[in-house]
């Protein structure tokens, strides 16, 4: 196992990017620190910059104005190796939001995604439940 | 002195939405601010025309996470405003409840972060531990935490089971019991007075010339609030009180917002206490061609829904104005002439939510009109035929 892996498996520095979500998502991730949750004992921190980040945690319909950014910091920002985990139905199929005129491709048509997290908005249980399958299927990978 | 900008965004760890910032500084002053907006747009009032009026309230719960029942509230009414009819009295008061909680994790969930901008983590970490239990409440009363579509022209889709009653009284009496403590601690501390107060000072003409909304304006000494200006639901009802402060600097908005969480579970435990029995669901028939306009106090200020209908099953139009829209302009007078480190706190204390107040805008970049695939097939439609016309061809 490398030595950059073995780090992340340890503990997994999230950085939050909403791409035009409506807000639900992102609130249960925040949730998800406060202390009924605690995903700090975990070692899961939310980074301030996206540059600190091992894992990418994507809310929300990727927009017109907002999905050539993810693309941009998903190939140009982010050190490697990363991660990308959807978080909810917007970002998984787009949700209900599929007929919108401004939410023209998924989530996964954009930059390539890890795990799914489903849900409208998905509990903070599903969210913890979701990085830690994506722990174990690292570790199974390597 | 020579002016910088400083970029906040769009995608950072201060707000949990993408929106651009930029802040034009002299030294440690704000001299200008511009927003930027457009990450979130999803194109909702077009969506909603595409939807019966029954689809339409989980639409417009999807604005917003956290007024996931102003949007809701606002739009039923505006459809039951069309067809004129009166809803059954339980369904009134379950409304009354389901919006009054949605009050309180909304403004306890602003405290919070509004103590993360400040570097109080403490305080966000507690706030945002007492929010979770009236989440609980929530999903006990409409099966989930936050989306919580309980609203339906012409009533309400769930009832409250009379067994679940007693444990939610417990439940927000438990909540004002560590309210009460953090009150105290929020609000006698001497850094926080001295980081809060004086700073970012909307004045009472300035909140009266840019309408501001909500606690935005109570803060400021304005006492607009439409549950008291034109009742609705079961808020002339009960007994409750508005909370009008006159400073209109951030600590009155913190104290405005505190007060206002005691108000809402007063409100909530006499509306359950006092629920009449009776039917939920006015049971509405056909909505007659017409059109209806359906105001709601959400926690950040007045959401304003227009709806006309056509006598189909389907609106034809529909409006939505989130009371950010009114609000975010107000950072023009708080921001300008604060220094740098006061400025995230500032443009926080509106308590803004800028998936409501997503706008889409057609742009031109260096005065030339920025075009799509449809405008240029146009344009070259339109050239063909004019050089038709001078050839003298058909």
């Amino acid at each position: 196992m490398s030595i950059t892996l073995n780090a992340l498996l340890k503990s997994p520095w999230v950085f939050h990017l909403s791409s035009g979500s409506c807000n639900n998502c992102d609130i249960e991730v925040l949730d998800c620190l406060t202390p009924r949750f605690d995903v700090e004992r975990f070692g899961i921190k939310l980074a301030g910059s996206i540059r600190h980040a091992d894992v990418l945690l994507v809310t929300g319909s990727c927009n017109r104005k907002s999905s050539a950014r993810i693309r941009k910091i998903y190939e140009d920002h982010v050190p490697r190796p990363c991660v990308v985990v959807a978080i909810g139905e917007c970002s998984l199929s787009r949700g209900l939001f599929i007929d919108s005129y401004n939410c023209p491709l998924p989530l996964d048509r954009i930059i390539p995604v890890n795990v799914y997290i489903p849900g409208c908005p998905p509990k903070p249980e599903a969210i913890i439940a979701g990085v830690v399958k994506l722990i174990q299927r690292l570790k199974a990978s390597v | 002195m020579a002016k910088t900008i400083i970029p906040i965004g769009p995608f950072h760890p201060l707000q949990e939405e993408p929106e651009y910032f930029s802040l034009t500084v002299e030294g440690e002053t704000v001299v200008d601010v511009d927003v930027e907006l457009g990450y979130n747009h999803r194109g909702i009032e077009k969506l909603s025309e595409s939807k019966t009026y029954d689809q339409v309230p989980f639409v417009v719960e999807r604005i917003c996470g956290i007024c996931s029942t102003s949007h809701p509230y606002a739009y039923v009414k505006a459809v039951e405003d069309i067809s004129g009819c009166t809803i059954p009295e339980r369904a009134e008061y379950i409304r009354t409840i389901i919006a009054e909680g949605e009050r309180i994790h909304s403004h306890l969930l602003w405290l919070g972060l509004a103590g993360h901008f400040l570097g109080y983590n403490t305080v966000y970490m507690w706030v945002w531990k007492l929010r979770e239990e009236i989440l609980d409440v929530m999903e006990i009363l409409s099966g989930n935490r936050n989306n919580y579509a309980m609203f339906k022209p012409g009533g309400v889709r769930r009832d409250i089971r009379e067994e679940d009653i007693p444990f939610v009284i417990k439940k927000i009496d438990s909540i004002v019991k560590t309210l009460d403590m953090l009150k105290k601690a929020i609000l006698d501390d001497p850094v926080l007075h001295a980081r809060l107060k004086g700073i970012g000072i909307l004045k009472r003409e300035d909140a009266i010339d840019y309408s501001a909304l909500g606690p935005t304006s109570r803060a400021s000494g304005v006492a607009k609030d439409v549950r008291k200006d034109a009742p609705y639901g079961a808020y002339d009802k009960v007994e409750w009180k508005m909370i009008v402060t006159e400073k209109g600097d951030v600590f009155d908005k913190v104290v405005v917002r505190v007060l206002e969480v005691f108000e809402s579970i007063s409100i909530m435990k006499s509306c359950l206490l006092s629920l009449p029995k009776g039917p939920i669901d006015a049971n509405l028939a056909d909505i007659v061609p017409g059109e209806g306009i359906g105001v709601h106090e959400a926690p950040r200020g007045e959401t304003f829904h227009y709806v006309r209908s056509d006598g189909s099953n389907r609106p034809t139009r529909h409006k939505v104005r989130a009371p950010t829209f009114m609000n975010l302009p107000t950072c023009k007078s708080t921001v300008i002439g604060a220094a740098i480190a006061d400025a995230a706190i500032i443009l926080a204390s509106i308590d803004p939510c800028y998936c409501c107040t997503e706008r889409l805008a057609v742009c031109r970049i260096d005065g030339k009109r920025m075009m799509n695939g449809g405008e240029l097939i146009r344009l070259s439609v339109e050239k063909t035929e004019k050089l038709k016309k001078e050839m003298g061809r058909r």
